[in-house]
């Protein structure tokens, strides 16, 4: 349950941005989450819920949209979005060309995208 | 009076600040030519157990510092410190994880001239790995207690770090633990691991280990070798 340190992260950004764009109340958040990115969704939205108290926040609707995980061949330079990776068909080689030269490009993001306010 | 709405997009990473004071420890120790490593475990499977056997191998011929991470006590710290290292506790009072910011607290108290600095993270498979501390090698245990099927089923620990090592192998002849499947599915999901198998008990693996870790910090200290 690291979701709510990680919220208080999120929380500094969100007060630096109101303040630089004189925001009177924060009335919406919207985070991408990456599927590899060790968070869980739904923990992430009561660790918000709870922490918004007393922000400028404290109205605020969370939106979460879930990034999924996609790699790029370093051989055949092709990108792959990939099903669930604990899932047990789930092998990290290419399935283009076979190489295990993977890069992974997107799934662990963690990102504050957009916030609407009111001025 | 009416409000007006507007959109601001940000498009800032919600772990950049930890990110930022992990980069800023990684070029700190990389100057000093020390090898950072991170050990990521569930709790009890062995990580002081670990490194209080790396630490007696090579402690006569390097200089060694443990972090300790846990959620209360001086423990770990002071079995460290009974082998004769330096060791600092971080007590996290309830974090599941280490942060980068927690380290930084401390670093001032790391001597200059170590050559391994071993960060033993909190026992847990799961929240760790989220947390970049500025470590060069990240290294994650699985005991064989544990379970064959972990690889698959934590996969963002087994896919963050270079160095995975089953530990407990003596225990290897009384559980049903398939090592060639732990080897088989990590590499599935992390090809590029490297794989050590060990034992606190006979010590079995840590001279392998031991001589990977030598490798690795001659690497860094000599990057055009």
């Amino acid at each position: 349950m690291h979701e709510l340190s990680i919220v208080a992260d999120l929380f500094t950004i969100i007060e630096e941005q109101a303040r630089k764009a004189k925001a009177s109340r924060v009335t919406r958040v919207r985070v991408l989450i990456g599927e590899l990115s060790g968070v869980v969704p739904e923990l992430f939205r009561s660790a918000f819920h709870s922490y918004k108290k007393g922000t400028i926040a404290d109205k605020a609707r969370l939106e979460i949209k879930i990034t999924k995980i996609k790699f790029k061949c370093q051989n055949c330079g092709k990108e792959i979005k990939t099903r669930d990776i604990s899932s047990p068909d789930f092998s990290y080689a290419c399935p283009f060309c076979g190489s295990k030269e993977m890069e992974l490009i997107s799934g662990r993001d963690l990102y504050l995208e957009k916030l609407e306010i009111e001025t | 009076m009416e409000k007006s709405k507007k959109e601001v997009l940000v498009l800032e990473d919600i772990l950049g600040s930890n990110k930022k004071i992990a980069s800023s420890i990684r070029q700190k120790l990389e100057e000093k030519g020390i090898l950072a490593v991170n050990l990521l475990s569930s709790p009890g499977s062995g990580k002081t157990s670990l490194l209080e056997k790396i630490g007696m191998k090579l402690k006569d011929r390097h200089k060694i510092g443990v972090i300790e991470g846990d959620v209360e006590t001086e423990r770990d710290a002071e079995r460290i410190r009974n082998i004769g290292l330096p060791a600092w506790q971080i007590t996290t009072h309830g974090a599941c994880h280490l942060e980068a910011r927690m380290l930084a607290r401390i670093f001032d108290r790391i001597p200059a001239d170590l050559d391994f600095l071993f960060i033993e993270n909190v026992g847990n498979l799961v929240c760790p790995a989220s947390f970049d501390l500025g470590e060069k090698l990240r290294l994650v245990l699985l005991s064989v207690p544990e379970g064959d099927d972990k690889p698959r089923k934590y996969p963002e620990a087994f896919i963050t770090s270079q160095v995975l090592v089953i530990t407990k192998c003596d225990l290897l002849p009384y559980l049903p633990f398939d090592v060639e499947r732990v080897v088989r599915e990590a590499l599935e999901i992390n090809p590029g691991l490297e794989i050590f198998r060990t034992s606190a008990v006979n010590g079995a693996g840590v001279e392998e280990l031991c001589a990977f870790l030598e490798k690795k910090l001659k690497e860094l200290r000599e990057p055009n070798a």
